[in-house]
């Protein structure tokens, strides 16, 4: 039992289980927004360069003249100022002619695939600069002086170590946010979980702390998971209890209801021996009967044993208490143990139907019959009657039924006085009382004008009265 | 006129091409070993700055890492420039170091990818104006200044600003006439960004270009030259000239004059070449210079510039930094330096010596 308390060191506990769930989330979303956060910050990036980039070109498209029917740059600084603000990469830039010839920057480099006729928005495009990855933008400024017509080029290019850091820069940001979010969440996450956990907990550690035999309920608090549990385990405890308390009473009873007729079958043996041989039948005859009683009540112990039992474990079914009565009738055990007594039955035509396990409603209405054969008077009868919802299933005798201070204490487990005297009248009717228990009815005893009436009174089932 | 001068450049371009070919190119070259030193390592540097005023630091250099040695090669700006721009194309040996004062020409070579990079503790110190993208740094500070012959100006006609150059030049009378000198933009690179940086600073260009015109100004090569004609009488006044140059050496009837409207600041460029031979210990030279003891030794030489030992104070807000980084590259742009040495041309009646 402590083997099974004591949780097994290869089991995780929720809490790990749960926060490794959140933690794999948490990750999993952590790895999502680290691959947005970098495609974000290249985006970003790229749009607030590529401005300075189109603002740069612009500037140099804006500054060429035509001269003597050249076209002539005069390059301004602010646009490398501009340039500059990507204070550490490499620059390309040219002014080129109608026919792509360069009228004054680096030469060399490309202009973008584009067919330069139709070029009226700015272009952009991603290109090498000194094996370099550099972007470019290509602008075309058209002219249509008296002395020059066509388009002049622009070409503006630049490394991307400003944009790239820049990038960088914005998804470390982003990341870092993130990522304290993330720890936050995850502690919070721990701390809420484990309150949650925390009923679970007391449980465990009660259940752990628990004297293996204390069986007394536990305290149902807590969520509603938890308590349903708690009843589960109560109920379950409680059934065990009830059966311990059983079988304590079935081994205190044995001791004690079976050391009176046990040495008193061995003081007749032993007389048997040693008395004389003519008194040694009546001896034997003596030792016979007690050996009997004895086993009446051998039976009588292990058929209540069984049912309580059976009352804990078994499913009530549906049962005419009419059956019960005639199976028993039919069974004739009367015969054997009164074969003088006369035994009739009495019931009407209607069913009486209530919930109950057969075999222990039939030990208890056995135990009231075989009660009313040996202390009552004959003719008995075995009943059966409906009355105001509950079924009752009776046995009368004509007798006078015991006495009242008797009456008062029947029923017990046992009576001392029975039990020394042999008989176990207690010990049946503690069955009767038992299964009425067991089964929400009652015993009742009543003595009347027409003798002595034993009554175990069942509620009769709702379901198949209404049908 | 504009294609003529482009003519001529070609001529000049191709004419310094061959010329650098074979080995020449330089002006002048020096071997610094440690005394007493079998050193195992040569490095061969190319630089603009005159040995005189670099030796100190070289020497300096190879005491404390006797086992280089270093080839020093001094070279006019423009011709280093194409003698690295072949080399990076691969027709030549590159340098392991090159020094400039053409930054504008050193930032179009990092552009084209002809230099490698470096990183060290001391670069990453460097102000975000004098180093780009790991593969350029200024390691020295050199004001340009006006000088003029303290024999032939006194104190209170020396024009402390633009302005009073200007009115100077304005004067009626005659004597300043060819006696006004200014570096040649098309010969030296330093004079053309000097120039191309005057343009953009201030309106007062135009008006020095005109003034410049009037007095019949010669524009001539090397700042040595212009220095012993101040100094020898046959300058009175010389216009942009680099302070450190002037410094470096002791002379009797030179005033040097920090421009109090702007005085402009350069910090000659340093690049490792792509493909140098001696990349590592071009490294450890690069963080020698810029090491407080190497810093010491170029203060010491007048390449940076210590604004308490100014003759006349120049306030803060008077200093401009010629920044190294991408917008230099407007200074190297085929048609706006052919419109600006044009408009220079004719101020300096170029053509019509021609």
């Amino acid at each position: 039992m402590t083997n099974a308390a004591s949780p097994a060191p290869l089991q995780r506990t929720l809490l790990s289980r749960v926060m490794g769930g959140v933690l794999s989330l948490l990750a999993a979303g952590g790895i999502l927004v680290t691959i947005a956060a970098f495609a974000y910050g290249k985006s970003a990036a790229r749009q607030s360069f590529d401005r300075i980039l189109l603002g740069a070109a612009n500037d140099i498209a804006e500054s060429i003249n035509i001269v003597d029917g050249v076209p002539v740059a005069d390059i301004p600084v602010s646009a490398f100022g501009l340039l500059s603000l990507a204070a550490e990469d490499r620059i390309f830039y040219s002014v080129r002619g109608p026919q792509g010839e360069v009228l004054t920057g680096y030469e060399g480099g490309t202009i973008g695939d584009f067919s330069r006729n139709d070029l009226t928005e700015p272009a952009f495009f991603d290109s090498t600069l000194q094996r370099e990855h550099a972007r470019f933008v290509t602008v075309a400024r058209r002219f249509s002086e008296r002395d020059f017509s066509g388009a002049v080029f622009v070409t503006v290019g630049q490394t991307l170590r400003a944009r790239n850091e820049m990038a960088l820069d914005l998804a470390k940001g982003a990341v870092l946010v993130t990522g304290l979010g993330g720890i936050a969440l995850l502690v919070s996450a721990f701390l809420v979980i484990r309150s949650a956990m925390r009923p679970l907990d007391r449980l465990t550690r009660d259940l752990s702390e628990r004297d293996p035999y204390d069986l007394t309920p536990m305290p149902a608090d807590g969520p509603a998971e938890v308590a349903v549990m708690v009843e589960a385990m109560n109920r379950f405890m409680q059934r065990l209890d009830r059966q311990v308390g059983a079988m304590k009473n079935l081994i205190s009873d044995a001791a004690h209801q079976l050391r009176t007729p046990v040495s008193a079958i061995r003081a007749q043996a032993e007389l048997a021996i040693e008395d004389d041989p003519e008194n040694r039948t009546q001896r034997l005859e003596k030792l016979v009967r007690r050996t009997r009683s004895l086993g009446t009540l051998l039976d009588q112990m292990l058929s209540r044993a069984m049912v309580i039992h059976r009352t804990e474990n078994a499913k009530p079914t549906v049962v005419d208490l009419r059956d019960v009565a005639l199976n028993i009738f039919e069974e004739r055990d009367h015969e054997v143990l009164a074969p003088d007594a006369e035994v009739e039955l009495q019931f009407g035509d209607t069913e009486v139907i209530v919930m109950a396990d057969e075999i222990s409603l039939r030990e208890a209405v056995k135990n009231m019959l075989a009660n009313a054969l040996r202390h009552g008077t004959s003719p008995v009868t075995i009943g059966v009657s409906a009355h105001e919802g509950t079924g009752e299933i009776w046995v009368r005798d004509v007798g006078k039924g015991p006495a009242e201070d008797v009456l008062e204490t029947i029923g017990e487990r046992f009576e001392r006085s029975a039990a020394s005297k042999g008989n176990s009248a207690g010990l049946g009717l503690s069955i009767v009382r038992a299964v009425a228990e067991a089964l929400g009815g009652e015993v009742r005893m009543e003595k009347s004008d027409d003798g002595f009436r034993v009554t175990l009174a069942l509620p009769i089932a709702q379901e198949v009265q209404t049908s | 006129m504009n294609v003529q001068g482009l003519w001529r450049r070609c001529a000049t371009m191709i004419a310094l091409f061959l010329w650098a070919l074979p080995v020449a190119g330089q002006e002048a070259t020096q071997r610094f070993v440690a005394a007493d030193a079998a050193p195992q390592t040569s490095l061969l540097v190319r630089s603009t700055t005159d040995i005189s005023i670099f030796a100190p630091a070289l020497e300096a250099f190879v005491t404390q890492f006797p086992t280089v040695q270093i080839q020093y090669e001094q070279w006019g700006s423009n011709a280093l420039y194409s003698d690295s721009l072949s080399a990076c194309e691969g027709q030549s040996l590159p340098a392991d170091i090159v020094i400039s004062s053409g930054v504008h020409q050193m930032v179009d070579l990092v552009n084209r990818a002809c230099a490698s990079e470096y990183r060290s503790d001391l670069t990453a110190q460097l102000p975000a104006a004098r180093i780009w993208r790991d593969e350029l740094w200024g390691i020295t500070r050199e004001a340009a200044v006006i000088i003029y012959n303290t024999d032939l100006i006194s104190a209170e006609d020396a024009p402390r600003t633009r302005f009073d150059l200007l009115d100077l030049m304005r004067r009626p009378s005659d004597d300043l006439i060819g006696k006004i000198a200014t570096y040649d933009v098309e010969a030296s690179g330093l004079g053309f960004l000097f120039a191309f940086m005057d343009s953009q600073e201030a309106a007062t260009f135009g008006g020095l270009l005109e003034g410049f015109a009037r007095v019949d100004a010669v524009a001539t090569c090397c700042s040595a030259e212009i220095i012993e004609g101040v100094e020898s009488g046959q300058y009175k006044i010389a216009y942009n000239v680099l302070g450190s140059y002037v410094e470096s050496v002791q002379h009797k009837n030179l005033g040097v004059i920090h421009p109090e409207d702007y005085t402009m600041f350069l910090s000659r460029g340093l690049m490792i070449p792509k493909g140098a031979s001696q990349r590592e210990t071009a490294g450890v030279f690069l963080d020698f210079l810029l090491s407080p003891q190497g810093r010491a030794v170029l203060s010491k030489s007048t390449l940076i510039h210590d604004n308490n030992s100014d003759e006349t104070s120049t306030t803060l807000s008077a200093e401009r930094y010629i920044p190294i980084g991408p917008t230099l590259l407007v200074a190297m742009d085929k048609q706006r330096r052919g419109r600006f040495i044009a408009k220079w041309r004719d101020t300096f009646g170029m053509d019509a010596q021609e």
